[in-house]
């Protein structure tokens, strides 16, 4: 009873983050709803395991809340440098290995 | 007696919990800016997601040392309307890791992105209110 209560309440509010995440205007707007709306899943996650007497549920929640969190740091990075992290010598040196193959 | 003092706390943890998730997901609706925006997805992951796990936390705590204390553990016991297993000390180890990942990345992840948006020149809502009403 009370867990289908706040099964709803989760969806609710997942569907409000989906609203700003399409609504925008910013890229960071919608960075923000994502990372709410990845929040909400693992909460979901974990009432759904308590509602249908799934206890390993909640290993799928804690993995992701990892990921979750890894791929919203991703995403900024990509959004300010346009690339994830590798810099130009790192392209030059896969160049010159590929050559010495 | 007991059984029902337990499923009290649950119920209030839990629906405390949703409260604040919903009015933050309302917020993160209809605030101006990321910024501002920022304070209800805050809410939502520290507030909110704390007082559900910490209810779903509870539930499984109790429900394991009300198991060990009953005098015939072997006919089971309901709580909330669900079955309590002997297993759900684990359980209850597993949602406490969720819960202090969650306190430690969400304001991480907030602090990234507001750095972020920050560098990137967006203006909070505030800074362009203040301009607007200096130039008139």
């Amino acid at each position: 009873m009370i867990f289908g209560a706040v099964m709803i309440g989760v969806l609710v509010t997942m569907a409000l983050a989906l609203a700003r995440a399409i609504a925008g205007p910013t890229v960071f707007d919608r960075i923000l709803a994502l990372n709410t709306f990845g929040t909400k899943t693992v909460l979901l996650i974990s009432v759904v395991s308590f509602l249908y007497g799934r206890p390993s549920f909640i290993d799928l929640a804690l993995t992701y809340a990892l990921m979750n969190f890894i791929g919203v740091i991703a995403v900024l990075r990509f959004s300010q440098y346009g690339h994830f992290g590798e810099t130009e010598s790192d392209a030059h040196d896969v160049a010159i290995d590929d050559e010495s193959l | 007696m007991l059984i029902q003092a337990i499923e009290g706390v649950t119920w209030t943890l839990m629906l405390g919990g949703v409260f604040f998730a919903v009015v933050g997901g309302i917020g993160l609706l209809r605030l101006p800016d990321v910024f501002s925006r920022m304070h209800g997805a805050g809410m939502t992951d520290t507030l909110g997601a704390g007082l559900i796990l910490g209810g779903l936390l509870f539930h499984s705590l109790a429900g394991t040392l009300l198991l060990r204390i009953a005098e015939h553990p072997e006919e089971g016991l309901r709580l909330n309307g669900v079955e309590v297993h002997a297993g759900d000390g684990l359980v209850a180890f597993k949602i406490a890791a969720i819960l202090a990942f969650l306190l430690i990345t969400s304001p991480t992840a907030t602090h990234a992105l507001s750095r972020a948006a920050l560098l990137q020149n967006v203006r909070p809502w505030a800074a362009e209110r203040k301009d607007k009403s200096s130039n008139d």
